[in-house]
């Protein structure tokens, strides 16, 4: 079986411990988190795995990518601890797994991969998305979302499947070599988490901004600025793949829309808040999304501007209660399209 | 048959435009969506006022022809199914809303109204007020439903069954008379039943043995202007009576359901307990929920249970009353076929009639769902066993008809006692019965009904 990657003397010689001192969640001083620090490298446990949110964000903190997060989602697995109740946890196993219904489709690139998320297929369309096929679902969900519920032992017994479902159901037929990664999610598996575990990714992703910026380049006669302000709610996983992140300020500044500057963004992000209704913490649910939304709306923003679907199922009704609309990425860049 | 002279006075009194004796309509009445064998009645009429409603009585008596009922047709259990022929008496033309009482809660309207036109009309003209309906097709009628003891999504916070919603009642007796019942029958107001001696009960539950109700005075409720769901979700079901209990002694849930079903797979083995609230600000709503969460704190720190997160989609449909997924999950095997065994039994029964249902399901072979909506502040619930099937498969038909019978007997067995039970059903509810209860339900019967007309082969004992 596939096992972390990880350089414990790495850790072990860090003077600044990032990964805890920058956390929004877990407030200790430098000597605490030492300790603290310690005991995960000993699989001893933390309050840290008890408290930790799940946002990923020390996967970015740490100056040297040494992926102390799937270390947490590590520990927390090996000694039982579970941060959605059990009931929750064990039924959205069973939801998400591969169904083996699987069937070759015929497809041209580019190819969309929707993640679980065909109900948001809608979203692929008009110039942006001219001429692309997708696909979706639970044979060839990444499964990533399961570093919530201390999991990794899920996701690396089903990855393999799904690449494999992914290449020989999909790819190969198609003579395709790459896939636009609809959600962050599923490009942080390809790009941070399997090589973390040693796992070979046998195609060629791309993060959906990465694309609609190419294709925006291409369109760009065609855009008609926005001139509007807007507020980004950065998803937990693209902590993952902070490398992709200057591609909202890059798709903005294509389509005329201002990002006037917010306390919670960029490094600084804060949770959607989803995470932790599933982890049952209420109280923290109510302050982060009073505290996101509220910062958003600060800014004069009139728009709140989601990638990740769940973000938007979680954030859309607080921030248009705020008077702001919220809107995804790419239905954002349809609208500067005229569409 | 009924020969054509009689048919041509129920023409006369009808119009022939609502009267018939054609094979193909007379087929449609002679079922339900259930198991229960169909019995041809000889002629069905759709009478338009009271006075209709009296002069068909009238010569029912006269001939001694059986007189069935019927609202909606929705039953599953052929209770307007004509056992001995006769008359079947769709009451849906009488669907006229006669009355809506704003400042004293109530509303008047005809036997034949649905469900889906009171709220519909409420939602329209008297925004701030509803009705508590019932997860039957929106077609189902008021009076219908009150009638069976139904009851729905405000049976929880307001005050128990259906039936016990009823401020009045209009009757056509199965002798002629048209009479009132409540205050109604004193003053022109329709608000109450009290201080009169009671007498709606005669036609409450009676399967349409006592009468023909023409009008009900309804209870209205206000329409606070925001609702949301919470789901608990658990894996033991014996936790289920303690959590509920719980979560009725907050006072502030609106509806609450219980529900285990093995499909979809992802919730086979886990239990929904799923709670309405509404309010009329958000800091309302929020301290609410907040009120649930503190009752339930202790299971879900302990990460044994949990309130599940409901994304927008699956939200959407939680609010909805009636809820569209019943009825879905009615058609789940294809075909038309839905029995649904209602059993009104203790909170407490919950977990042995989860058990008992999964068990009698998988010895005849059928699929199921099984759940229990919390009636009138947790003094019971109403059990479901809801047993869809494919109509055509014959063979299915009679696996859900062992199961009906075997979950009759387990309901009464477990202290509950079935709802709205098919005729052996009735047989097994009367043999357990008190004699002398029996005896004054047959001494009504015989006084009110005395020619033995109204829909003949129900609350009889063999």
């Amino acid at each position: 079986m596939h096992e972390l990657i990880f350089n414990t003397k790495l850790c072990e010689n860090c003077k600044t411990l990032d990964c805890i001192m920058k956390c929004q969640y877990i407030e200790m001083d430098l000597d605490e988190a030492g300790r603290e620090h310690a005991k995960i490298l000993r699989g001893e446990e933390s309050r840290i795995l008890k408290d930790c949110v799940t946002c990923y964000a020390c996967e970015e903190y740490c100056p040297s990518r040494n992926h102390p997060f799937y270390l947490i989602v590590e520990r927390q697995e090996q000694l039982g601890i579970h941060p959605v109740p059990k009931p929750i946890e064990k039924s959205q196993v069973i939801m998400m797994g591969p169904r083996g219904k699987i069937k070759q489709k015929e497809l041209k690139a580019p190819v969309i991969d929707m993640c679980f998320f065909d109900i948001m297929k809608g979203g692929i369309r008009g110039k942006l998305f001219e001429g692309a096929t997708t696909i979706g679902g639970s044979d060839v969900f990444c499964n990533l979302m399961f570093l919530h519920f201390a999991r990794n032992s899920t996701i690396r017994e089903r990855l393999p499947l799904i690449m494999d479902n992914i290449m020989k159901y999909y790819l190969e037929p198609a003579g395709v070599k790459e896939i636009i990664c609809y959600h962050d999610e599923c490009y942080g598996t390809y790009t941070s988490w399997a090589p973390a575990f040693g796992i070979d990714v046998p195609f060629r992703p791309v993060h959906l901004f990465d694309y609609i910026y190419h294709k925006l380049i291409d369109l760009k006669p065609d855009i008609k600025p926005l001139n509007v302000k807007a507020a980004y709610q950065r998803p937990c996983s693209n902590r993952l793949c902070p490398e992709t992140d200057h591609f909202v300020d890059d798709i903005f500044n294509l389509i005329g829309v201002e990002r006037p500057k917010r306390t919670y963004e960029y490094k600084n992000a804060l949770c959607c808040g989803g995470i932790p209704e599933a982890a049952q913490r209420f109280d923290l649910v109510e302050e982060i999304q009073r505290k996101n939304v509220e910062d958003m709306k600060s800014t004069g923003a009139q728009y709140g501007v989601f990638n990740c679907p769940f973000c938007f199922w979680t954030l859309a009704e607080p921030v248009a209660k705020a008077g702001m609309i919220p809107i995804m990425m790419s239905d954002l860049c349809l609208m500067a399209l005229g569409q | 048959m009924l020969d054509q002279e009689i048919i041509g006075k129920l023409k006369t009194i009808l119009g022939s435009d609502y009267v018939s004796d054609a094979a193909e309509e007379l087929f449609i009445y002679s079922r339900d969506q259930g198991v229960q064998d169909p019995h041809m009645p000889d002629c069905v009429v759709m009478p338009g006022s009271a006075p209709e409603v009296q002069e068909i009585i009238r010569l029912a008596m006269q001939k001694k022809i059986p007189v069935v009922p019927m609202g909606g047709g929705l039953l599953l259990s052929g209770l307007t199914v004509p056992l001995k022929g006769g008359i079947v008496l769709d009451m849906k033309r009488m669907n006229r809303i006669i009355e809506i009482n704003e400042r004293s809660h109530y509303a008047v309207v005809e036997a034949g109204t649905s469900q889906g036109m009171l709220d519909a009309y409420l939602r329209k003209h008297h925004p701030g007020l509803k009705h508590s309906l019932p997860d039957a097709p929106p077609s189902a009628t008021i009076a219908g439903n009150i009638a069976i003891h139904g009851s729905g999504h405000l049976s929880q916070s307001e005050g128990g069954f259906h039936s016990e919603m009823v401020t009045g009642l209009e009757v056509v007796l199965p002798t002629g008379e048209l009479v009132k019942f409540g205050s109604c029958s004193t003053v022109p107001a329709w608000f109450s039943r009290a201080p009169l001696p009671d007498l709606v009960g005669l036609f409450l539950g009676w399967n349409g043995t006592t009468g023909v109700i023409t009008k009900v005075g309804i209870k209205l409720y206000p329409r606070p202007s925001l609702h949301d769901v919470m789901v608990f979700m658990t894996e033991d079901i014996d936790l289920a009576p303690m959590i509920i209990s719980r979560i009725i002694n907050t006072e502030v849930a609106e509806d609450i359901n219980y529900a285990l079903a093995p499909k979809p797979d992802y919730l086979n083995g886990f239990q929904m307990t799923v709670i309405n609230v509404t309010a009329n600000s958000e800091a309302e709503i929020k301290m609410k929920k907040q009120i649930i969460r503190d009752a339930l704190h202790d299971f879900y720190e302990t990460k044994e249970a949990g309130f599940m997160p409901v994304p927008p989609n699956m939200k959407a449909g939680f609010l909805e009353a009636p809820q569209k997924a019943l009825s879905k999950f009615a058609d789940v095997r294809k075909g038309g076929g839905f029995e649904y065994v209602g059993a009104i039994m203790p909170i407490e029964k919950i977990p042995e009639a989860c058990r008992a249902g999964m068990e009698i399901t998988a010895r005849n072979r059928i699929t199921y769902s099984l759940g229990a909506r919390i009636i009138g502040r947790g003094h019971c619930a109403m059990f479901f066993f809801a047993y869809p099937f494919n109509r055509v498969d014959r063979e299915e038909v009679e696996r859900v008809k062992k199961a009906l019978e075997d979950t009759n007997k387990t309901a009464l067995q477990l202290g509950g006692i079935p709802w709205k039970a098919e005729v052996q059903g009735q047989q097994l509810i009367l043999k357990q019965m008190e004699p002398e209860t029996y005896r004054v339900m047959k001494k009504i019967r015989d006084v009110l009904d005395p020619a033995g007309i109204m829909n003949p082969g129900n609350w009889e004992v063999g």
